[in-house]
C-alpha cells in the first residue's frame, strides 16, 4: 500500500519535473513575442526622442553633421556644453511663440470646424440601416485611403483665383470677381477639415453606433424635446467619440506641414512649417530640435497623458 | 451492495440504475479535491474545498454567480491552478499537467466553436491534436455527427446553425475525444426554455451511454435537480452541502440551501421537548407546538429554524384535527398558475406565509378567497429542523 | 420620432458634407481628362496626360521606389504590430506593458515633424556611433515607415482580438493543442482580416508619406510624395491629375473588394 502511493508520489512529481520543461520553453517565446517590439519601438520611437533633446541643447555649426557635440573630451578633460541659447531664443523672439499660438487657432478651428461637419454625418450613418450604413461607411472611408497630397492638390485646382470654386460664384454672380482663397488661412481651414473629416466622423460613429434608440426615447417619454434629449442624452454619450475624434483631429493639425506649404500664404504661421523651414532652408538643427522639444512637451504630450487617462478610466 | 446496482447491461441507458458508488465509504474517487483554495489577488474565490466525485457520476456544481463553481471547473480543466491543496483526476496529482495534456474536456459556456471552421473541423480539432489517422477522425467525426443527430450539416460554418445546433456541435467536440471527464460550463444556460427541457434528456442519455463523468456548472437549480446524479451546493467559495437531489431538496443542511433550493417557509422558534424519536418546538409566531417524528442533535433550548415547503402545507377553512402542527391567518394573496395556487397566508404575528395547492379539480382553485381566515397544517414528517 | 422630425435637417448636411468630401476628388478626376493644359480651359476629352505620365521616368521610378519601400515596411510592421497587439491583448501582466501600451499608440497621434526630424537625428547620430545604417536613402524610410506602420497595425489587431473572447483559445488548448500550436490554428484564421486590412493601411500610408520621409531620405532617393510635391509646389500639372485618377480608382476598386468580402464573411 504504502510502496504503492510511494510510486505514485514519484510518478506525479516527475511529471511535474517534466512538464516544467516545455513551460521554460513557452515562455522563451512569450518574452520574444513581447521583447521585439518593445525593443523596436524603444530604439526608433523613444530614443530618438532624446537625441531630438540632446541636439536641442547644442549649438549649430558648419559640419556635417551641422551641430556641435555636447560632450567633448578635450586633454582629459571632460567638457560638457549646454547651450541653452535655442530654448532662449524661442522664449525672446516672438515670431516662434506667434507660431505656436496660430498653430493652436488654425487646428483649434479646424478642429470645431470639422465636428461640426462630422457630426450630422456621423448620426445619419450611425441610423442608417445596415446596407446603407456599410455603404455610407465605405464612402468616408475610401478618402481617407486615397493619397493624403493628391487631395490636398486637388484643393489647390478648386480655389486658385481662375478655379472652380470662383468660377461658380461668379456665375451665380455672389461675387463680381474672383476673391482670393488659395494661400489665406481659409484655404487652410479647408485642407485640414477636408484632410480629417473621417478621423473625426470615424470615432463619432462608433460611439454613437452603440447608443440605444430607445434611451432617446425614454427621454422624450420623461417630457424632453428632441432638442433638449439631444444635449441631455446624445452628446453625453458621444463624449468619448467627440474626445478621441478631436484629439486625432488636432494633434496631427498642430504639426502639420503639407496643408499650409500647398494651400496657406507666405504669411500662415504653423510651427510644423516653422520646424521644416529651420531644418531645410536655415539648416539650423539645433533650432528645428528646440522648436520640436517645445511642441512635444507643450502641446502633444499633454493631450497624450490626458487621453490615456480617459482610457484608463 | 454496488455489485447488485453495478450498470452490467447498458441497453436500455434510460433504466439503467445509476451506479451511486458515492454511497460506498470504499469506494476510489474519480475526482477528488484534497483542500483546494483559490485566491486572486486578495479575493479567495475556492476556500478550501475538499470533495470527491465518482466514476459515471453527473455531478452539479450549482451556485449562484462568484459562488466559485467556474472557478472549481476551470481547474479541473487545467486553465487556473490551485493556491493551494491538490486535485487528483483517476489518482493522479494535475498539478502542472497542462490543459492540452489533460484526460479532460470542457463544453464552454459560450461553446467557443472555431467560427471559422466547419462543424467537422471543428469536431476534429482535437483528434487532429493527436495525430490521429485521417480515416479514423473522419470515421469518428460522422459517429458524433450521428449521435447528435447532425450529420447532413457537417460543412456549415458555425454562425449559419441555430442556438441548439450549436450547442450539441459544442457537445459533440468536446465528446470526440472520448475524455475520461467532461465538463461543461451551463450547458443549457444559451438556450430557451422549451428547448432546454429536451435537451436535458438528451445529455442524460448521452452520459448514460458512454458512461463518461459529467461535473456539471449551472446556477439553475433545476436544471441541476433534473440532469445530476449529485448536486454540490456552491456559496462564497465553499461547498455547503453535497448529496442527490432528492436529498438537497428534502433536507437542506443549512437556511441558505433551504432557500437557495425551491421556496421555504423558515420559522424561528426554540426546542421545547428533545427525545431521539421526537421534537417538540415552540415557534415564535404561533401557539401550537412543532412536531417532529425523529430526533435532532442539538442543545437543549437552542434556537432553531423550522423550514416548511409550501407544497407540503395544507391548506381548510376548517380547524384541522390535530393539534400539532397547525396554524391560521388571512389569506392576502392568490396566485393562479395552472397546475397549481400560491397562496399568501399572514399570520396574526404578522409573519407571512407561502402555501401551494394543486389545482386537482378545475374548480378547486376558486375554493378559497382574498381575506378569507384559513387553517394550515402539516405533517410530523414535513419539516425540516435547520441549526444554521 | 426625433429622427423623423430632424431628418431633413440630417439629410441636407450629411449630404453637403459627403459632396464636400467628394467634390475635389471628382473634379481631379475629370480634369485628368481635359486636353487643355490650362485647368480653366476645357479642351475637350482626352487621354493625353495618362500617355504623357507613362513616358515620365522621374514618376515612374519614384512609383516604384515607393511601392517597394511600402510593401516591406508595411510586412515588417505587420510582424512586429501583431506580435505587440498580441502580447497586450493575450499575454497577462507583464513587466512594461503600461509603456508598451503607451508607445504603441503615441506614433499614431505624433505629428509628423517629430517623428520625421527625431528619426533623422537618431539616424545620423547613429551613424556616428555605430557606422549604421551607411547614409541616408531606402533603408532608413523603411525603418521610419515600419515603426509608425506598426503602431496601426497593432491598434487594428488588438481590436480583433478584443471582439472574440478567450475561450476558443482555451478551448483549442483543451483540445490538445500547445500553445505553440495555437496561435496557428485558432489565433491566426481568426485575426487575419485584421492583419489584412493592418497590411493594406500600412502599405497606403507608407505610400502616401510625404513629410517623415522626405526628412530621413538621403538626395537619391526620392519617393512618389516627393516628386508629386515638388512637382505641385510649381503650379497644378495635369500628368499629376492623371496620376491621382488612377491611384484613386485602384483604391476604390480595392475597398469596393473589401467591402464584399466583408459582407461575405459575416461577423462571429
Amino acid at each position: 500500500m504504502s510502496q504503492a502511493n510511494g510510486y505514485t508520489a514519484a510518478h506525479s512529481r516527475l511529471q511535474r519535473v517534466l512538464h516544467k520543461l516545455p513551460l521554460k520553453r513557452i515562455n522563451w517565446g512569450r518574452q520574444l513575442v513581447i521583447s521585439m517590439p518593445f525593443v523596436w519601438l524603444a530604439v526608433f520611437f523613444f530614443v530618438p526622442f532624446l537625441v531630438v533633446f540632446k541636439i536641442s541643447l547644442s549649438e549649430t555649426a558648419i559640419a556635417i553633421p551641422p551641430y556641435t557635440a555636447l560632450i567633448e573630451l578635450e586633454d582629459a578633460l571632460l567638457n560638457i556644453k549646454l547651450n541653452l541659447g535655442n530654448y532662449l531664443f524661442l522664449w525672446e523672439d516672438s515670431f516662434y511663440l506667434e507660431a505656436y499660438l496660430s498653430s493652436i487657432r488654425i487646428a483649434g478651428v479646424s478642429t470645431l470646424l470639422a465636428l461640426i461637419i462630422g457630426f450630422p454625418m456621423a448620426y445619419l450613418i450611425a441610423r442608417s440601416e445596415s446596407r446603407t450604413r456599410t455603404i455610407l461607411l465605405a464612402l468616408v472611408i475610401l478618402p481617407f485611403w486615397t493619397s493624403f497630397l493628391l487631395r490636398v492638390y486637388a484643393w489647390v485646382g478648386l480655389l486658385k483665383k481662375n478655379g472652380l470654386v470662383n468660377d461658380i460664384l461668379i456665375n451665380l454672380g455672389i461675387v463680381s470677381e474672383p476673391i482670393q482663397m488659395l494661400q489665406t488661412d481659409f484655404a487652410v481651414y479647408i485642407g485640414i477639415v477636408y484632410t480629417y473629416l473621417p478621423f473625426m466622423i470615424l470615432p463619432l460613429y462608433t460611439a454613437l453606433e452603440k447608443m440605444d434608440m430607445s434611451l432617446l426615447e425614454a427621454a422624450e417619454d420623461l417630457g424632453c424635446r428632441p432638442f433638449q434629449s439631444f444635449f441631455l442624452v446624445t452628446i453625453p454619450l458621444a463624449m468619448p467619440g467627440i474626445l478621441a475624434g478631436c484629439t486625432l483631429v488636432f494633434i496631427p493639425a498642430v504639426g502639420e506641414y503639407v496643408i499650409p506649404a500647398l494651400l496657406g500664404g507666405s504669411d500662415t504661421l504653423m510651427i510644423g512649417r516653422v520646424l521644416w523651414d529651420e531644418f531645410s532652408l536655415n539648416r539650423d538643427w539645433p533650432m528645428a530640435s528646440a522648436v520640436a522639444t517645445v511642441m512635444l512637451v507643450v502641446l502633444v504630450l499633454p493631450i497624450m497623458l490626458l487621453r490615456n487617462r480617459k482610457e484608463a478610466e | 451492495m454496488t455489485s447488485a446496482k453495478s450498470p452490467v447491461s447498458n441497453k436500455n441507458p434510460l433504466t439503467a440504475p445509476a451506479p451511486d458508488l458515492w454511497r460506498d465509504p470504499d469506494a476510489r474517487p474519480f475526482v477528488f479535491f484534497d483542500g483546494v483554495t483559490k485566491t486572486f489577488d486578495d479575493f479567495t474565490a475556492v476556500d478550501n474545498i475538499s470533495l470527491k466525485i465518482y466514476k459515471r457520476e453527473l455531478f452539479c456544481l450549482l451556485g449562484g454567480s462568484g459562488s466559485g463553481k467556474s472557478t472549481l471547473l476551470r481547474m479541473l480543466a487545467g486553465f487556473e491552478q490551485p493556491t493551494q491543496g491538490r486535485i487528483l483526476i483517476d489518482d493522479v496529482d494535475m498539478a502542472g499537467i497542462q490543459p492540452w495534456n489533460r484526460p479532460v474536456n470542457m463544453m464552454f459556456q459560450s461553446y467557443a466553436l472555431f467560427p471559422h471552421l466547419t462543424v467537422e473541423k471543428n469536431i476534429a480539432f482535437g483528434l487532429k491534436r493527436q495525430r490521429l489517422a485521417d480515416v479514423d477522425i473522419k470515421r469518428r467525426v460522422a459517429d458524433m455527427l450521428d449521435m447528435v443527430q447532425l450529420g447532413h450539416l457537417g460543412k456549415r460554418k458555425p454562425h449559419q446553425l441555430s442556438g441548439g445546433q450549436r450547442q450539441r456541435v459544442a457537445l459533440a467536440r468536446s465528446l470526440v475525444k472520448r475524455p475520461k471527464l467532461l465538463l461543461l460550463d451551463e450547458p443549457l444556460g444559451a438556450l430557451d426554455k422549451k428547448l432546454r427541457e429536451e435537451t436535458q434528456f438528451e445529455l442524460i442519455n448521452i452520459q448514460e451511454e458512454l458512461g463518461v463523468t459529467f461535473v456539471v456548472v449551472t446556477h439553475d437549480q433545476e436544471e441541476a435537480m433534473t440532469l445530476a446524479t449529485r448536486i454540490g451546493v456552491m456559496n462564497q467559495g465553499n461547498i455547503v452541502q453535497v448529496g442527490e437531489p432528492h436529498d438537497i431538496y428534502e433536507y437542506p443542511n443549512s437556511r441558505f440551501v433551504a432557500r437557495f433550493i425551491g421556496s421555504v417557509n423558515l420559522l424561528d422558534g426554540r426546542v421545547t421537548e428533545d427525545e431521539p424519536d421526537r421534537v417538540r418546538i415552540r415557534c415564535n409566531d404561533f401557539e401550537p407546538p412543532v412536531y417532529l417524528n425523529h430526533g435532532i442533535s442539538c442543545a437543549p433550548n437552542q434556537e432553531v429554524c423550522v423550514a416548511i415547503r409550501p407544497e407540503k402545507m395544507l391548506i381548510s377553512h376548517e380547524p384541522p384535527a390535530q393539534t400539532d402542527n397547525t396554524c391560521s391567518g388571512v389569506i392576502e394573496d392568490i396566485a393562479y398558475m395552472g397546475s397549481l395556487s400560491v397562496f399568501r397566508v399572514r399570520l396574526d404575528s404578522g409573519k407571512e406565509l407561502r402555501v401551494t395547492q394543486p389545482n386537482i379539480s378545475r374548480d378547486s382553485g376558486a375554493r378559497f378567497t382574498w381575506n378569507e381566515r384559513v387553517h394550515l397544517y402539516w405533517d410530523v414528517d414535513s419539516a425540516v429542523v435547520l441549526t444554521s | 420620432m426625433a429622427v423623423q422630425r430632424r431628418s431633413w435637417f440630417l439629410y441636407t448636411s450629411s449630404a453637403l458634407g459627403f459632396l464636400f468630401l467628394y467634390v475635389p476628388i471628382i473634379s481631379l478626376i475629370i480634369y485628368s481628362f481635359n486636353k487643355s493644359k490650362l485647368v480653366t480651359v476645357w479642351g475637350g476629352w482626352s487621354f493625353k496626360w495618362y500617355g504623357e505620365l507613362f513616358q515620365n521616368e522621374q514618376i515612374l521610378s519614384a512609383a516604384w521606389l515607393s511601392i517597394k519601400i511600402a510593401f516591406i515596411s508595411a510586412s515588417l510592421a505587420v510582424v512586429f504590430g501583431t506580435m505587440a497587439g498580441f502580447a497586450l491583448s493575450r499575454m497577462g501582466r507583464f513587466r512594461g506593458k503600461m509603456l508598451l501600451s503607451g508607445w504603441i499608440s503615441a506614433p499614431l497621434i505624433m505629428p509628423e515633424v517629430i517623428t520625421g526630424l527625431s528619426l533623422l537625428l537618431l539616424f545620423v547620430a547613429m551613424e556616428d556611433l555605430f557606422g549604421w545604417p551607411a547614409g541616408r536613402g531606402t533603408l532608413t524610410i523603411i525603418l521610419a515607415h515600419t515603426t509608425f506602420c506598426m503602431a496601426y497595425v497593432a491598434v487594428v489587431v488588438q481590436a480583433r482580438m478584443a471582439d472574440f473572447d478567450t475561450s476558443l483559445e482555451e478551448a483549442a488548448m483543451d483540445l490538445g493543442a500547445k500553445p505553440s500550436s495555437l496561435f496557428f490554428l485558432v489565433t491566426l484564421p481568426l485575426i487575419a482580416p485584421a492583419i489584412l486590412s493592418g497590411w493594406l493601411l500600412s502599405f497606403t500610408l507608407s505610400l502616401d508619406d510625404l513629410v517623415i520621409a522626405s526628412f530621413v531620405s538621403g538626395p537619391g532617393d526620392s519617393t512618389l510624395p516627393m516628386v508629386i510635391f515638388s512637382k505641385v509646389r510649381l503650379g497644378v500639372t495635369p500628368e499629376v491629375n492623371a496620376l491621382a485618377t488612377l491611384m484613386i480608382l485602384i483604391v476604390a476598386v480595392g475597398v469596393v473588394v473589401a467591402m464584399l468580402q466583408m459582407r461575405k464573411r459575416p461577423k462571429p
